[in-house]
């Protein structure tokens, strides 16, 4: 009777060994499909991509298309960079974020604060849809509230408000995310010592959800650099290095559009969208590296 | 009911027909009246749910942070109703300690013992901070322990440390009562060991009010006992009475087990 039982189990647990052998094979296939595509892209980007990485490429605005025509010609690399889109990056997404980042902190405080009544529900429902809205949907919406309106022709703050309005919800969320994560032993803590609520939120919450506030806004960063549909109808471009914000400006991710459209250009498209890669990619592992920190 | 009020002569704090409601339909306190004796350490007993940190609550006002909770009756401090102050001014008169050990996490140990004068804007000068410092961690026997790596984060001590940095906290601001709730449920016995030992000896210049569900924690330290059941306040009276001979059958079978 026992040795059955033996028998019976010796079966059972030999076919278990397999489909944990079968199953583990096919998670393992599957990750590597998923994470195949951001290999090759990588590969793909640098290979084509690193010959115009140089000092130039970082230092100087874009050449002109028949500079890069006689350098082709001659075998050489292309001259000039993407300054002038560096620092239009630079300028428009600082701008995007000193308008999302006070704005989307404090509709994430009050809808922590107020995470059950029926107004901050609408709010959170907005905040999703906003999320879904198509990027050259806001890029529309900006050209009329700013370029028509307030500079009076495509501007670099057309340009950030449509950047800031698509930042909003992501910071709204993931400072909501985060303070709910702080335990309310630490609120109540505060209030035991008789400290008032607005001290509470600003010396004890935001200092201990500090380092997920910042990630959510690197995350929010990382997702509006790259935008160039919004910017082509609000921020339109511009070869020379500029710091005013009501005149046209250029973006790394608008010269990539323009490059594309210039055949001589071909090289310089695959080194800044590398520039861009490598900028999104640095900005989603420092937020990766201060959430593991932090836990 | 009265006589538990009148049999405290010049009570520190005193609660009057005291109940808590939750969402206006569950009774967690029910009709408390009772007065604490100063400087002594009253103990709040009972079985799980009974409502002693309900009652241990509605004492700072904390219960006015949530609102669906009602909270009904009146409590005195030192003669003056609660409800009139001001609930920032109670709160530093009445000290808190929590079930779970919780210094502030971005704060040094330093700046945790002195956090009720620093988040409250109070300024200080260095040398005075030094001094409430040092005082506040020599009274919960922290000191030695801590005071090589007083800039390291409150969160980097152990459990039954932080415990006692807390209520080096509370005692910092120099309340009239400190409130403690389960202080040692989370902590292993050498801490527990410790933390009551402190409080033995901060009932010389506090009024501790304790809620714990460890009858022998009661027994030894506290002076002054409640028993509570189903939110009632069913006896009231000094330890050492309550603990030999238990007015009520309630008490007698809690006490002896039969329940808990």
């Amino acid at each position: 009777m026992l040795k059955l039982i033996n028998n019976i189990e010796n079966k059972k647990i030999d076919s278990r060994i397999l489909g944990d052998k079968i199953f583990a094979g096919i998670v393992f296939l599957f990750a590597g499909i998923t994470i195949s595509p951001i290999i090759f892209i990588i590969y793909e980007l640098i290979v084509k991509g690193y010959k115009q990485i140089n000092l130039a490429f970082f230092t100087e605005i874009a050449p002109d298309t028949y500079e890069a025509m006689v350098a082709l010609n001659n075998g050489k690399v292309i001259p000039g960079g993407i300054l002038n889109g560096i620092t239009g990056t630079l300028t428009m997404v600082s701008l995007a974020a000193i308008m999302a980042i006070p704005l989307g902190i404090l509709i994430g405080i009050f809808l922590y604060e107020n995470a059950s009544k029926r107004y901050s529900s609408v709010v959170r429902d907005i905040t999703d849809i906003l999320q879904g809205v198509p990027s050259i949907v806001l890029g529309l919406i900006s050209y009329f509230w700013i370029v028509k309106n307030i500079t009076n022709g495509f501007s670099a703050l057309a340009g950030s408000t449509a950047l800031a309005i698509m930042m909003l919800p992501l910071i709204i969320r993931s400072t909501e995310e985060t303070l709910k994560m702080i335990p309310e032993t630490i609120k109540e803590a505060a209030l035991a010592l008789g400290v008032p609520y607005h001290k509470i939120i600003l010396r004890v919450l935001i200092p201990t959800g500090f380092s997920g506030l910042l990630t959510g806004v690197l995350l929010a960063i990382s997702r509006i650099i790259g935008e160039t549909a919004p910017l082509m109808l609000t921020a339109l471009g511009s070869m020379k290095v500029s710091f005013d914000i009501e005149k046209p400006i250029s973006a790394v991710p608008l010269l990539i559009w323009e490059f594309y459209n210039d055949p001589n250009m071909v090289d310089l498209i695959w080194a800044s969208s590398l520039f861009l890669m490598i900028l999104v990619l640095t900005l989603n592992l420092v937020s990766k590296y201060i959430l593991e920190k932090r836990g | 009911m009265d006589e538990l009020i009148k049999q405290i002569k010049n009570p520190v704090l005193s609660l009057q027909n005291l109940s808590v409601s939750y969402n206006k339909a569950k009774t967690a306190v029910t009709n408390v009246s009772v007065g604490i004796k100063r400087n002594k350490v009253t103990a709040i007993m009972g079985p799980s749910g009974c409502g002693k940190s309900t009652l241990l609550r509605a004492i700072n006002r904390m219960h006015d942070l949530y609102p669906n909770i009602d909270v009904s009756g009146e409590i005195f401090l030192n003669g003056k109703n609660i409800s009139e102050m001001s609930d920032i001014l109670l709160r530093r008169k009445i000290g808190m300690v929590f079930q779970r050990p919780n210094p502030f996490p971005t704060m040094s140990i330093y700046d945790n013992v002195i956090a009720g004068y620093k988040l409250n804007g109070i300024r200080l000068k260095k040398s005075e901070k030094d001094e409430i410092v040092e005082k506040a961690l020599n009274d919960v026997v922290l000191w030695n322990e801590v005071k090589d790596s007083l800039t390291k984060k409150g969160t980097f001590l152990s459990g039954g440390q932080q415990q006692r940095l807390c209520i080096a906290r509370a005692i910092a601001f120099l309340p009239d009562v400190i409130l403690l709730d389960e202080p040692t449920s989370a902590l292993d016995p050498i801490a527990t060991k410790k933390v009551e030992e402190l409080l033995i000896e901060l009932k010389e210049k506090y009024t501790i009010i304790l809620v714990t569900h460890n009858m022998s924690q009661a027994a030894s330290i506290s002076d002054y006992s409640m028993f509570m059941y189903l939110g009632e306040l069913i006896e009231y009276g000094k330890t050492k009475t309550m603990f030999i001979n238990p007015v009520d059958k309630r008490t007698e079978e809690y006490l002896t087990g039969k329940f808990s």
